[in-house]
């Protein structure tokens, strides 16, 4: 498995895929970007793409950041790509679309509203499934060093110093 | 030069654990001459180790030996393996204290005195007076280089302390400032003044923050008097047939057991492993465990009321830089049972990285409510909760058979459940927290469930009469002479104050008293 960032031309991407419901390209053994800007694209191994891809909706519908682009969501849970990871999340997927079919809907990708979505999430919060994903997502998605900018958040300091002459007191609206 | 002693003198005091108890006490000892072998469990890791960075700091110095809980605790919910968020190194839980070094106040050492009888409460006073420890205090205020006493300048006030004294200000509060802190203000005992780097949690990279690991643990080294083994996880404490200890049996760094023979034996690993060693150590002379004639060994565990509000503002705070904990409000710290509860609390700043703070300000939330908390990240302030919270029996530490470690023994099980009195005073705080933060502007408030502990305190409780505690005004313990506790769970009850710097003071003092003793040929 491999995340890669213009690895495959998005002529390639859309000749080869088909898209889904949600923001994403899905093609043969890789998920990627949809909209013009994306350039990404996760090659998965053991995982169905579709699947991989609706596993990146719910991790974005779980923590919902509009600031953050879907890359970082694949990043965050592009680990359940393994053989030991994949038959669970293939089942939690499976009843997570089971649930869609449920309102009417033949995927969880094609539920148009976040509010719909999450409330398929909420019919299944206390799962084990559910609770594996939201709990991964937090070290996942938080914790890349990538995402804290987005935030604002600027990690350590110490290589430059620290704050003393760089504005740990620099208030200016109190 | 550190002093090589051989397993089987037994001339030496071991202690056990290097922390703010047991890594001030090898010290003390050591300065007297007195030959101490102390066994960490930890490795040791100094400012150039420190990592910076949240998680992966966690994963260098946290203590994350398998754990179990119970009770109606929220952190039993959201971290069952995790009780307590403390340290597994040479200097323990010092590296990652925040620095915040508070004298109890007098009336919180005769805490059953002047709160009454309060049900389910298991209070207790001190068997010690205020009186005796003012020197104490003021020696360890002066090993630590504590801010705001002798005459040791206030550290300056970081974004989120300006935010925090503006609300204070508005509330009414008087006592206000950048706290008393083991964090330099200026170069001090070869430490370096703080650089207002953050980070304060993870190990202090520019050693102005004190921590027992490169003041006191390399000052004991040099007397040739103190021996570290580091990596040595101790298993049990043996005794002979009068009841004496007589040494202690540990898994050394290669993983081969070990018996080093002792006169003295001092338990410092924090008041969960303290206990679990206590009862490890069972015997057929002993069968409840060692010190536990009281049946009080593991009980009365306390982890004071906490709690955070964090708020988010219109406008950037970046709480995130400069000092992690120095600002501090205690008028709300008196004992005003007008309020609905017993005791005091201090409110004092804090902040979290956007990792921890994804993980803890609301553990388990997701959805639109919480991440639009953390949008606003950089928009955030914070502050702290700590106060006294209820000894209760029923609160304690105890063997789960069901659970080994990675040595095989029986893990620690720490229940806990809240006294109604620790429910009203974190309720009072948080309203006192946000009604702080709206007068400041907020557009909204978060009040914060409790982290794992970093406060354990109460497990071995110092008594004047042998039936109501383990040890007595000495930490020494009641049923065996030359058997000590010298870390936080010797806390009879635990004030409204960090307790770091009570540690180091009956450190210092027990010192004193083992080495007087040690003289007299009594132990």
């Amino acid at each position: 498995m491999t995340f890669r960032k213009q690895g495959i031309t998005r002529r390639q991407l859309l000749s080869q895929g088909a898209m889904a419901g949600a923001g994403f390209v899905i093609g043969a053994g890789f998920v990627a970007g949809k909209a013009e800007a994306a350039n990404w694209a996760l090659e998965v191994q053991h995982l169905q793409p579709e699947t991989m891809a609706t596993l990146i909706q719910m991790a974005r519908d779980i923590y919902p950041h509009d600031q953050v682009s879907d890359e970082f969501y694949a990043v965050a849970v592009k680990g359940y790509d393994s053989a030991e990871a994949a038959p669970a999340i293939e089942a939690g997927i499976a009843a997570l679309n089971a649930a869609a079919q449920g309102i009417g809907y033949a995927r969880y990708i094609d539920v148009g509203w976040e509010r719909d979505r999450v409330d398929l999430l909420r019919g299944m919060e206390n799962s084990a499934f559910f609770q594996q994903i939201r709990g991964g997502l937090v070290t996942g998605l938080y914790n890349q060093k990538a995402v804290w900018p987005i935030f604002g958040y600027e990690g350590e300091s110490f290589s430059e110093g620290g704050y003393l002459y760089r504005g740990f007191d620099d208030i200016n609206w109190l | 030069m550190t002093a090589p002693f051989d397993l089987n003198d037994n001339s030496v005091v071991v202690v056990i654990g290097t922390g703010a108890g047991g890594g001030v006490l090898a010290n003390e000892l050591a300065q007297k001459g007195v030959s101490v072998v102390a066994l960490e469990a930890g490795g040791r890791y100094l400012p150039e180790d420190y990592i910076n960075d949240e998680w992966e700091s966690f994963g260098q110095l946290a203590w994350t030996d398998a754990r179990t809980t119970s009770g109606d605790w929220r952190v039993a919910k959201d971290f069952s393996g995790l009780p307590a968020w403390i340290v597994k190194a040479v200097g323990g839980t010092t590296t990652h204290w925040a620095g915040a070094s508070l004298r109890f106040q007098d009336h919180e050492w005769k805490a059953k005195t002047t709160y009454g009888e309060v049900q389910g409460a298991n209070l207790l006073d001190w068997p010690i007076d205020p009186r005796e420890m003012d020197d104490y205090y003021t020696k360890a205020e002066t090993k630590l280089g504590v801010t705001r006493t002798g005459d040791r300048a206030g550290l300056p006030g970081n974004n989120n302390f300006k935010v925090f004294e503006k609300g204070a200000q508005a509330l009414g509060y008087e006592e206000v400032h950048t706290g008393r802190m083991a964090i330099n203000s200026a170069d001090y005992d070869e430490r370096p003044a703080c650089q207002q780097t953050g980070f304060c949690f993870q190990g202090c990279k520019w050693g102005a923050k004190w921590s027992a690991a490169y003041t006191d643990i390399p000052r004991g080294e040099a007397t040739g008097n103190l021996e570290v083994r580091e990596r040595a996880h101790v298993l049990r404490i043996e005794h002979d047939q009068q009841g004496k200890v007589t040494g202690v049996v540990y898994v050394d760094a290669d993983g081969n057991q070990q018996e080093q023979k002792a006169r003295v034996v001092c338990v410092a690993g924090n008041s969960i492993e303290s206990p679990r060693l206590l009862l490890n150590s069972a015997s057929a002379m002993f069968s409840d465990g060692l010190a536990n004639s009281s049946g009080q060994v593991g009980r009365n565990y306390m982890r004071h009321v906490t709690g955070s509000v964090y708020a988010t503002f219109d406008q950037p705070v970046r709480m995130w830089r400069g000092t992690t904990m120095a600002g501090i409000i205690q008028d709300e710290a008196r004992h005003a049972p007008d309020r609905g509860f017993v005791g005091g609390y201090e409110l004092e700043t804090l902040a979290l990285g956007l990792p921890f703070m994804a993980a803890f300000l609301d553990p388990g939330g997701w959805g639109r409510e919480f991440t639009t908390a953390l949008d606003h990240y950089e928009n955030m302030a914070g502050l702290w909760i700590v106060g006294e919270d209820m000894p209760q029996e029923t609160n304690r530490i105890t063997l789960n058979h069901a659970v080994t470690d990675q040595h095989g023994l029986p893990v620690a099980d720490v229940h806990f459940d809240d006294h109604p009195n620790d429910v009203a005073m974190r309720d009072h705080a948080y309203r006192q927290g946000m009604a702080l933060y709206d007068a400041v502007g907020a557009t909204r408030t978060f009040p914060t469930p409790p982290y794992p502990s970093t406060h354990n305190l109460g497990t071995n409780r110092m008594s004047a009469n042998a039936r109501d505690g383990v040890v007595n005004a000495h930490g020494q313990s009641h049923d065996i002479a030359n058997l000590f506790v010298s870390d936080g769970s010797q806390f009879t009850t635990g004030a409204a104050e960090n307790p770091t710097l009570t540690i180091v003071a009956l450190a210092i003092r027990q010192a004193d008293f083992i080495a007087a003793e040690m003289n007299r040929q009594n132990i």
